[in-house]
């Protein structure tokens, strides 16, 4: 757990619209969060509900159309300067779901680990990125000769951690993992997921890590928010909302976690989530914090009942 | 209980033709599935669970062979069929699922008329008795107002309700035996979940018989009636769900088990399994997993393990199961399977 918070990144009221004015979707819907640093924040909902989005805006690959974004005390979002800008690009890395496709594959692993010091570091001598991409490799378990190869030489599992010494090697104070680890076979998970912790450990990294399955959130996270259709639903320390999950979603993606218990498992009833379940055509639902720390989207009325369990469950 | 025996695979080996080399992807694998149950086949990626199962619906790629053994189906041996001979049980006797459903949808035609195909084809059912059908056939697979949803093509529905199409294609066939090769590894967890549950309820529905097959052991202790690990090409442990998840014989079952993240504890490593499955170009000798069992043997780089028998349904290739070798405990994370538990604190019952 973190002790002096310390916010790293804020998000408030972020919405992300895609398409011209009249066709326009919005795929994040005002959303806000607070991420500090050296923690791990999970944000974990179905595919669909904004995950991804809320990553590229947070790095400006895409533009937001509401809210801001504040890194290290300074609005990241909109308009700003150049030297800002740099500054994002090296501060924030950020590490995608499927290696293969997010590697160049007609680039040898040296240039994919390199291109972007090549961008933000441009007077280092051929050694100097040599050096660098070596040491990027080592630091993720790769030999230092596989720079020389083409991703498609590797596996599943080595293609990930080619993603992660590419971010590494830019020296990252933050690291959005974009469901590293959904394309993988069981088996390679706990090895990525070990390097990740590791490499925190050793960096005091922060991650912003987006799942679509809870039961890895629970081993990597802080803290963690649900998403559903653009929006918050809960928010919670990891494992209050593990004891105590409020929102009907929430509750439904956590009877989803296949548990490799039989017993249990046959016992487990599978929640579904009908968004038709609340009624909030007069009372509508507010983001709101039920007790420290555990936030949630919800009416008054609604707010009412969860205060109640929460201090029940106390 | 004496049950009967739908598919019988005896000492199968399998290889693919690669240039001057040949690749042994299944080596010896000998099965029974039985009537009416579900077998799941579990191991990482590469161990030969496609391969396996293709042998059963004659759509091994064209550079594989059979070298030897046997498949008894339908009171023959299916390993060297033509391909007429294959048209009669594929699709009605043994259907198969894939990983994406579009591989076996036909984008450009309706799902009704996709569906009435398959009834005409394999049932003789046409006209209105079809299309009634069809519309039993969508309900049946939780696909609702399947009227309107008859007349739409895939690329109209999310990836989770294609694969419930897929699969109401492939019980409109009626088959005896249905295959799902990893039908839910592309999909979320909530939709895993309801296709895994949609799955168990057309197994007891039409009474078929069930092979599901994923590299994740943590998703099948509701589905499985059995569980058949593979590595490198064999199956190297099998007994039913309970003999599999409480009382694992072999290291490679308790490596897959201890890697998976609901036994994580936070803050704590997270076990995972050393190094990479065998070169299948080359001989193995011995125990195909002793370069990564932290607890291997000196017999085990000599000798293949024979099946030790554990008991009368459940038997593992691993030499620690001979009376001589030493007494080696299953990691203690999966001593601690049976606690785990439901989290989500109180239940209210809906569903
Ligand atoms: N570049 C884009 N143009 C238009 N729509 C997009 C674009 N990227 C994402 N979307 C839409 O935004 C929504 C959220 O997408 P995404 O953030 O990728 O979800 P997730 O990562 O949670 O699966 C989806 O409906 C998706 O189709
Ligand atoms: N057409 C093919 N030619 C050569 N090798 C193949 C072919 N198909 C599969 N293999 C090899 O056979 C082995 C088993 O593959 P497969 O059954 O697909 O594994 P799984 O389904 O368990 O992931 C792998 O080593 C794979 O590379
Ligand atoms: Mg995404
Ligand atoms: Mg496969």
């Amino acid at each position: 757990m973190v002790e002096n918070k310390e916010v790293l990144l804020s998000v408030k009221d972020l919405k992300v619209a895609f398409g011209a004015k009249k066709h326009s979707f919005e795929a994040v819907r005002g959303i806000s969060f607070d991420i500090y640093k050296g923690e791990t924040f999970g944000l974990v909902g179905e595919s669909g509900s904004g995950k991804t989005t809320v990553g590229r805006a947070i790095i400006r690959l895409i533009p937001v159309s509401g809210g801001e974004i504040i890194f290290n005390g300074e609005r990241i979002s909109g308009k700003i300067p150049r030297a800002l800008d740099k500054k994002v690009i090296r501060n924030i890395q950020m590490i995608f779901q499927d290696p293969m496709a997010s590697l160049n594959e007609r680039a040898k692993v040296d240039y994919i680990v390199k291109e972007g010091l090549l961008n933000t570091e441009k007077g280092l001598s051929a050694q100097e990125y040599e050096n660098r991409v070596q040491k990027a490799l080592m630091d993720v378990g790769l030999l230092p000769e596989f720079a020389g190869r083409f991703p498609h030489e590797f596996s599943g599992g080595q293609r990930q951690r080619i993603g992660i010494a590419r971010a590494l090697i830019m020296k990252p104070s933050f690291i959005i993992a974009d469901e590293p680890i959904s394309a993988l076979d069981v088996s390679i998970r706990a090895q990525v997921l070990n390097l990740l912790s590791n490499l925190q450990k050793e960096r005091g990294l922060t991650y912003l890590f987006i799942a679509h399955d809870l039961s890895v959130m629970r081993f990597i996270s802080d803290r963690i928010a649900v998403i559903h259709k653009g929006r918050l639903v809960e928010m919670a320390e990891t494992e209050k909302l593990f004891q105590h999950p409020l929102h009907p979603y929430t509750q439904a993606l956590l009877s989803a976690i296949p548990l490799p218990n039989p017993e249990a498992e046959k016992q487990k009833k599978l929640k579904i989530y009908d968004p038709a379940c609340q009624d909030y055509s007069t009372d509508p639902p507010v983001w709101a914090e039920a007790a420290e720390g555990h936030f949630i989207l919800a009416n008054q009325a609604e707010l009412k009942k969860y205060r109640e369990v929460l201090q029940h469950a106390r | 209980m004496e049950r009967e025996v739908v598919l019988s695979v005896r000492d199968l080996n399998v290889k693919f033709r690669m240039r001057k080399k040949a690749l042994h992807a299944i080596r010896g694998i000998s099965l029974d599935l039985y009537q009416g149950e579900s077998l799941a086949i579990v191991g990482e990626s590469g161990s030969g669970k496609s391969v396996l199962s293709k042998n059963f619906i004659g759509l091994l790629d064209k550079n594989g062979y059979v070298e030897s053994g046997t498949i008894q189906f339908g009171g023959k041996d299916i390993t060297h069929l033509k391909e007429k001979e294959w048209e009669q049980i594929r699709g009605g006797q043994i259907a198969m699922i894939m990983q994406d459903p579009m591989t076996s949808l036909n984008p450009l035609k309706s799902i009704g008329w996709q569906i009435c195909e398959a009834l005409k084809y394999h049932r003789k059912i046409v006209g209105q008795a079809a299309q009634k059908k069809a519309v039993e056939l969508l309900t049946d697979v939780g696909i609702t107002e399947p009227e309107t949803r008859l007349k739409q093509y895939p690329h109209e529905f999310s990836g989770g309700m294609r694969q419930r199409v897929a699969i109401a294609i492939a019980v409109a066939c009626n088959p005896q035996v249905l295959i799902c090769d990893e039908p839910t590894t592309a999909l979320d967890v909530t939709i895993q979940a309801q296709i895994l549950n949609l799955l168990k309820s057309l197994k007891d529905r039409y009474g078929l018989t069930l092979v599901f097959i994923t590299h994740d052991l943590g998703v099948v202790a509701n589905i499985a009636d059995r569980i058949a690990v593979m590595y490198a090409g064999d199956i190297v442990e099998i007994g039913t769900c309970d003999e599999i998840f409480y009382d694992p014989k072999h290291p490679y079952t308790w490596a897959l088990l201890s890697s998976l993240p609901q036994l994580g504890t936070k803050g704590e490593k997270l076990y995972s399994i050393q190094g990479t499955p065998p070169n299948l170009y080359l001989p193995i000798r011995g125990d195909a997993f002793a370069p990564r069992n932290p607890n291997a043997l000196a017999i085990d780089y000599l000798h293949r393990p024979p099946y030790f028998q554990v008991s009368e349904t459940h038997k593992a290739k691993t030499w620690l199961l001979d009376s001589r070798a030493p007494k080696i405990a299953p990691p203690e994370q999966i001593q601690s399977i049976r606690s785990i538990c439901f989290l989500g604190g109180e239940t209210d019952g809906r569903e």
